[in-house]
């Protein structure tokens, strides 16, 4: 493999894995918070057990958050040296921003509020975890702002010396059409991420005390992960809905490539599966929703919808000869994967909400297919979690992948983005390294989770946490 | 000053504040396991750091965004120039930062044993991997004319790791981390630790002087002021001294080649210059905005953090 596709496929491993843990990141800390708050107005030990559940969950995936996110930001420098000095003025300042406004705020109250319990007062230990939700929040929006750049170039001017990206005004970049979409989407499916989590956690708890457990925290956990995870799944297919007409508008060919649709066509159908590839310009079968496609891209079913043909002899007449339609399968699949995963994480939070409504237990003693339906739940609620990553990482794969042969759309090629002195053996090894330590962790962070869950119902009631400030402080690492 | 040479002092700041921040850490990450003779010990010497590793961390990320952002040349040619040590350094600090936060979180005696041989190795190659870089930086990478370091093959990055200054720089750097971790130890624990760290940050100055005799004769001075102050207990002015001679290494360092920011060894027309590497006046102008703006804020609330952690970590068991 080239230096080009070595590079390419580290930065899809190391990226993809940091993104696995960031939206947890993200969602257990405005969790956490919530939880806390609650805790706090109604002084019930319930909530105070959970806040510490969603509050260890959230701090054994912040620190792997926190060490793939440092890789990350000397990932342009290592492999894209060329990306860096191209779009560096551009990017350079957004995540300096980045750094100063958010990540020294998440860092330094995450420490303030694991450690400071019995130091602050509790209205302002509770305010520490708050503000670090408010700072998850502030990074996920400059870090998404300037992968909107890349979807769609504002704000810059092009150095007519240099050929390289000036940035024009911030306030443009961060109101991008793009990101102000992709936002709210981005937010929603961490949310969908943590509420799994918890409503996982919880049903592994109601598995483990067959008989019911007295205190009922397992219930309290499933519902608060199963309303997370609902009205989340709502929230993603909405803003998902919105960011897919932003995208049609901005990028036409990603929208083509992901229904495999060559020929333009006016009323376009949506095509819910296919059999054969659907790389081949006619797929052996494919299942079709009549209309939807004009109706997702546009808003109108009849409205015409650009197709790969027309497309690829537009972008030759524009920025001259070449290859722009990007992997069609690829497109195609991880669309379809990010959307399925979805909906079967919120059809089951759907499901079990309604099994337990007005305090039915889950999974009752009686027989018939409903009780059947529940006891393999139970077994296999394990898998809900697992499928919001899933459905981020095919969202990625998608909005990355079927950009190609662009890294900034119309503007600068990923082949010209790579570091030019890089040897393909560098990247090997590298690659390796990433993968021992990234792998090691993922086993850990996994064994750690477990033993949250397993122990979550079991803490035993915090002490009401006195303020001494004066008090030698006692080792708890 | 123009905007250029201020973003380059003010680069060199977020880059000492990391390296005296974290530096302290990384001594307290070899010393806590080093130090600390059972699990309860070394629980204190790491719980000395604990609320505020990553606090510290993040002056490299800013440090980094800064350094990319303020001179994107410099950051490409050193990023992409110094590719498997920089992997290296992310990898160490990627076992370190979750050895530390995973910790408390495994239950087990055995689990906290394997944490803290991970803490200690990874923090002793974290120090040494950055004096390597600072050694490399003080005399310049072998850039060519489109700013890339040249080479084939693995040695292309690797070699300048294994030079002279490289070596002597990963020699220092690990000398003095420990010295910052043994003072900082001492100034923050109670007990046999304390009396320990005390020991430990005299044992740790002897091969620095003897190094910066070799590297700096000057710098002798800096070695031996806070070797009295450690001789003589007064544990923050000892951190204290050790912290500003720190800051005076990275500053010498960073400097030493003004205009200069990065020297090529192949040809000095090679080198990356402040006005040659500088960003566009614009986003010059615009981190200008946020660094006043922003930054004035996380001082204040590091340094509330520090506040509310300032009391001694107790290394003595107290009967509960
Ligand atoms: C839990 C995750 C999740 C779920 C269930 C969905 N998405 Fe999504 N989607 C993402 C997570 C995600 C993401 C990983 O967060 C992406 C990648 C880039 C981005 O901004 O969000 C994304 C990108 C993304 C894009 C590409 C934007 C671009 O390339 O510019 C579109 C059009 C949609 N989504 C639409 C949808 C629709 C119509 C969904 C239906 C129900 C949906 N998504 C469910
Ligand atoms: C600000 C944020 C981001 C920037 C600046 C960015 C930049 C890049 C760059 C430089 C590449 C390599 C060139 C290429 O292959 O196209 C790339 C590719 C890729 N990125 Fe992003 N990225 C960002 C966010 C993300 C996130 C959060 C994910 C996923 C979780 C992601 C997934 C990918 C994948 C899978 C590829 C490989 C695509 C391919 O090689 O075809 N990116 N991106
Ligand atoms: C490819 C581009 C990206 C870069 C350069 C990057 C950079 C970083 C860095 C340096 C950190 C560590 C901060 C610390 O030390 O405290 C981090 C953590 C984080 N990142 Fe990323 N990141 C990228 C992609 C993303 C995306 C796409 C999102 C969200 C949508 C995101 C959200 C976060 C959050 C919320 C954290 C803090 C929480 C945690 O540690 O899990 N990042 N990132």
């Amino acid at each position: 493999m080239t230096a080009l596709e070595l590079s390419r496929l580290q930065f899809a491993v190391v990226t993809v894995y940091h993104y696995l843990f960031v939206p947890l990141s993200i969602s257990l800390a405005t969790l956490t918070a919530l939880l806390q708050t609650f805790a706090y107005r109604s002084k019930d030990p319930r909530w105070q057990r959970l806040t510490l559940v969603a509050g260890k969950l959230l701090m054994i995936t912040f620190a792997v958050g926190i060490v793939t996110g440092l890789v990350q930001e000397f990932q342009f420098g290592l492999s894209w040296s060329d990306f860096a000095r191209f779009y560096g003025d551009v990017f350079g300042p957004t995540l300096a921003i980045e750094g100063m406004l958010a990540f020294f705020l998440e860092a330094t109250f995450l420490g303030l509020w694991w450690f400071g319990a019995d130091r602050l007062r509790p209205a302002l230990h509770l305010a520490t975890i708050w503000i670090v939700a408010v700072g998850t929040l502030i990074s996920a929006y400059v870090i998404l702002a300037a992968n909107a750049f890349m979807q769609n170039p504002v704000a810059y001017t092009l150095d007519p010396v240099t050929g390289r990206a000036r940035l024009g005004d911030f306030t443009d970049l961060l109101t991008n059409q793009v990101v102000l979409a992709a936002f709210p989407h981005t937010i929603a499916g961490a949310f969908l991420g943590g509420g799994a989590l918890l409503l996982a956690i919880g049903g592994f708890r109601r598995w483990r005390s067959a008989g019911g457990d007295v205190t009922g925290q397992w219930r309290l956990l499933v519902r608060v992960g199963a309303w997370t995870t609902l009205v989340s799944g709502t929230a993603v297919a909405l803003t998902g809905d919105l960011l897919g007409k932003v995208m049609t508008s901005v990028q036409p060919m990603k929208m083509a490539a992901a229904e495999a649709l060559y020929a333009t066509q006016a009323g376009a159908p949506f095509s819910l599966f296919a059999v054969g590839a659907p790389g081949d310009k006619e797929p052996f079968f494919s299942l079709d929703v009549p209309w939807l496609l004009s109706f997702l891209a546009t808003g109108d079913p009849t409205a015409t919808v650009q197709g790969i043909d027309d497309l690829q002899a537009q972008y030759v007449a524009q920025f001259g000869p070449g290859d722009y339609v990007p992997v069609v399968p690829m497109a195609y699949w991880s669309f379809r994967f990010m959307i399925g995963f979805g909906v079967v994480a919120t059809i089951v939070a759907a499901w079990v909400l309604w099994r337990m409504r007005r305090g039915r237990d889950l999974s009752p003693g009686e027989s018939g297919l409903f009780a059947l339906v529940d006891r393999w739940l139970l077994r296999g609620l394990w898998v809900v979690p697992v499928l919001p990553a899933l459905a981020a990482t095919a969202g990625w794969l998608f909005t990355e992948t079927a950009r190609q042969p662009w890294l900034v759309f119309g503007l600068f090629r990923t082949a010209d983005g790579v570091s030019p002195g890089l040897t393909p053996v560098e990247i090997v090894a590298s690659l390796a390294g990433f993968a021992a330590v990234y792998g090691l962790l993922a086993v850990v962070w996994v064994r750690l989770v477990l033993r949250v869950a397993r122990t979550a119902s079991d803490e035993p009631d915090e002490p009401a946490a006195a303020v001494e400030p004066d008090r030698p402080l006692v080792p708890s690492y | 000053m123009d905007l250029p040479t201020l973003w380059f002092a003010l680069a060199v700041t977020c880059w000492v504040l990391f390296f005296v921040l974290e530096g302290f850490d990384f001594g307290v990450g070899v010393l806590a396991g080093a130090l600390g003779r059972d699990d309860h010990e070394r629980g204190a010497g790491v719980t000395t750091i604990g609320p505020v590793w990553d606090g510290n961390e993040v002056w490299l990320v800013a440090a980094v965004g800064v350094t990319f952002a303020a001179f994107p040349d410099w950051y490409a040619a050193l990023m992409s120039g110094l590719y498997l040590p920089f992997v290296l350094i992310l990898l160490a600090l990627a076992a370190r930062g979750v050895a530390l936060e995973f910790r408390s979180k495994g239950g087990t005696a055995r689990w906290r044993g394997v944490c803290d041989a991970v803490l200690a190795g990874s923090s002793l190659l974290v120090a040494a991997l950055w004096g390597a870089v600072l050694g490399v930086l003080a005399t310049g990478l072998a850039l060519g004319a489109d700013g890339e370091v040249v080479g084939s093959g693995l040695g292309r990055s690797v070699a300048p790791l294994v030079s002279t200054p490289a070596l002597l720089g990963a020699a220092l750097g690990l000398g003095v981390a420990l010295v910052q971790g043994a003072t900082f130890l001492g100034l923050r624990t109670t007990g046999p630790l304390r009396a320990r760290a005390r020991v430990a940050a005299l044992g740790a100055l002897v091969p620095v002087a003897v190094l910066v005799a070799v590297v700096a004769p000057l710098g002798l001075v800096a070695v031996g002021v806070p070797a009295v102050l450690v001789a003589a207990r007064r544990e923050v002015l000892a951190f204290a001294a050790t912290s500003v001679a720190v800051a005076g290494g990275v500053v010498a360092v960073l400097a030493a080649h003004l205009p200069v920011v990065l020297p090529s060894t192949l040809d000095p027309a090679f080198s990356l210059t402040v006005a040659g590497a500088a960003a566009s006046p614009g986003a010059l102008r615009l981190i200008t905005i946020a660094a006043v703006l922003v930054l004035p804020g996380v001082v204040a609330y590091q340094a509330f953090s520090y506040w509310v952690f300032r009391r001694r970590v107790a290394s003595e068991r107290v009967a509960t």
